[in-house]
């Protein structure tokens, strides 16, 4: 049991409620109620529309994950809740709503971070994770490269995106050619019937110099204005915009940055395990880019299936297993959020 | 039987562990700290020292009873998310009182005047309504400000004013101020809803009274990047 432990974890960090039941390695529930929807006419995450929406859906939730895993509270050796990075106010109400199950139930609490528990999610998958290993997370709030030594506490951030996270470029790139939020499955969609190399967006941050100052960090803002400037004359010149093709080339542009440098960064530290998550890693062009440099590079790729590479609470409860197991003393009853907490700090 | 009150709409967070028989309502333990930013930090180890000094375990608890604002959004979803959890994993009845009413519950039985009870909304508005003798609300809970609420004062022949944000526009509201009372009380929480706790009525789902709709535009079309 000790080495298996059971725990419940709870995601609000963004605009998915997410309760997850893990048990070791094992995933026995995941429930997952979303604000999508809401947010669509404002064309991204609204943080109020997205708070009020967890307060509604978190009881439910949790009610449906204990049920679907067939484990009452009392069964529970922990609770694990994201502490942060994420929304303010959407976290506060996951971490208000763990500490109340914590009280209740007389359970320890562990508050972590999002960022890791991205990576801990591919365990329930591929087992436990050769350290070290590196970690490219990407999503509508996050873009970075990390060094995970070792998963309950040793993890380090070897670059991040400067300006725009890449699911953020999704987003901005689907509005521009009229397709919904959120942009990437639209976006990836389109692209199946484009040529990724019909029109060469910029690959920010790869020239010598940025190269040299910038080894792992990331900018999308630039694609993005380059997508903008591209269809704009397009449109003045009263010439039609051939959407796939910007799509695809958009993506490629995206896709071949992020899993450039990931893999530039795997040889550079010598590190053999590449785990891609984030909800960009459902991205298809994405996924087929780095199986094939990894294959080249001679590093084993671990990309859990889409549904856990976005947020959930599975990911939270693997994290949290995996700290329990690792003997990683809990968090107080008096943990804040922390829309800011730095990648290394795993747990707060 | 126990009952545990809990109310974070206002800057400050407070707890309560309160005793409730059949004619009376006794308070065992309670905590409150002024924080306007503190409420997710606050509450739990609260609740965890109330129940301990009442000498109690959350397993003894019967009902939990939480104030559902009106009140600044990000703190008042702590409370209810917190008294949510507490009320599934004990598997008892929640309650929501409405928070100023905790605060309007120092209006008199006898008493036959009309008070005023405000906190601070904080944009220059206030949260209020308006109690007379037995603590009973005579206004639906409306955000306004100052001047708006000054207008309600007069016309509603208001002559005595309690509240946090009574007393920031004191000068404003032009009505006298009570210095007690400027937070709710976690006990006088319980106390609102102790018929309810009695008769074991069905629990309640705790809906926020937000009173104002999410800060939010739908976005403009992409602005050019090329020049014209």
């Amino acid at each position: 049991m000790p080495n298996e432990p059971l725990v419940l974890g709870i995601e609000t960090s963004c605009d998915e409620t997410g309760v997850g039941v893990v048990r070791g390695h094992t995933l026995l529930a995941d429930a997952l109620a979303s604000s999508v929807e809401e947010h669509a006419r404002f064309g991204g995450v609204v943080p109020e529309v997205a708070s009020r929406a967890h307060l509604a859906a978190i009881v439910p939730t949790i009610r449906r994950a204990l049920a679907q895993a067939g484990v009452t509270l009392a069964d529970l050796d922990a609770i694990a809740v994201t502490a942060g990075p994420g929304l303010a106010g959407a976290l506060l109400v996951g971490v208000a709503a763990a500490k109340g199950y914590a009280v209740a139930a007389d359970k320890p609490i562990y508050g972590v971070n999002h960022l890791a528990a991205h990576v801990a999610v591919d365990t329930l998958e591929h087992g436990p994770l050769p350290e070290p290993a590196l970690a490219l997370l990407v999503s509508g709030g996050h873009s970075s490269l990390l060094l995970v030594d070792d998963l309950a506490g040793g993890v380090s951030a070897l670059g991040s995106t400067i300006d725009d996270a890449a699911g953020e470029a999704f987003d901005k790139v689907a509005r521009l050619l009229g397709l919904p939020f959120p942009g990437g499955p639209p976006i990836d969609r389109a692209a199946r019937d484009g040529d990724p190399a019909a029109i060469a967006f910029p690959r920010g941050l790869t020239g010598s110099r940025d190269r040299a100052a910038h080894p792992y960090d990331f900018s999308f803002s630039g694609v993005k204005t380059a997508v903008a400037r591209w269809v704009e004359a397009r449109r003045r010149a009263g010439e039609p915009v051939p959407v796939p093709d910007v799509a695809a080339s958009f993506q490629e542009a995206v896709a071949d940055v992020l899993t450039a440098k990931a893999v530039a960064a795997c040889r550079a530290h010598g590190v053999s395990t590449l785990v891609i998550g984030g909800g960009v890693a459902a991205n298809s062009r994405l996924r087929w880019l780095a199986q094939r440099r990894c294959e080249a590079a001679g590093v084993t790729l671990r990309t859990p299936r889409p549904a856990l590479c976005t947020d959930n609470g599975a990911m939270v409860a693997a994290l949290g297993s995996y700290l329990v197991a690792a003997g990683a003393p809990p968090s107080r009853l008096d943990l804040p959020a922390d829309s800011a907490l730095p990648v290394t700090t795993v747990t707060v | 039987m126990l009952v545990l009150g809990l109310d974070t709409a206002t800057a400050s967070t407070t707890a309560a562990v309160v005793e409730v028989t059949a004619d009376r309502v006794v308070g065992r333990a309670e905590r409150s700290a002024v924080d306007p930013r503190g409420h997710a930090e606050l509450l739990a180890p609260q609740v965890a020292a109330v129940l301990a000094e009442a000498g109690a375990g959350p397993a003894d608890l019967r009902a939990v009873v939480a104030g559902t604002g009106p009140g600044p959004f990000t703190g008042l979803r702590v409370g209810l998310a917190t008294a949510a959890a507490i009320g599934q994993a004990l598997g008892i009845p929640t309650y929501g009182v409405c928070s100023l009413d905790a605060i309007g519950a120092h209006a008199d039985e006898h008493w036959n005047g009309r008070m005023l009870v405000a906190t601070d909304a904080r944009r220059g508005e206030l949260y209020w309504a308006v109690y007379t003798g037995g603590a009973v609300r005579v206004t639906e809970p409306a955000v306004s400000s100052p001047e708006v609420v000054a207008g309600e004062v007069v016309r509603l022949g208001v002559s005595v004013a309690m509240g946090e944000g009574a007393h920031r526009y004191a000068d404003r509201l032009r009505v006298g101020v009570r210095d007690e009372g400027r937070y709710p009380s976690a006990y006088a929480l319980v106390d609102v809803a102790a018929d309810r706790v009695r008769r074991a009525a069905p629990g309640e789902p705790l809906v926020p009274r937000y009173l104002r709709r999410p800060d939010a535009a739908a976005p403009r079309p992409p602005k050019p990047v090329l020049p014209r």
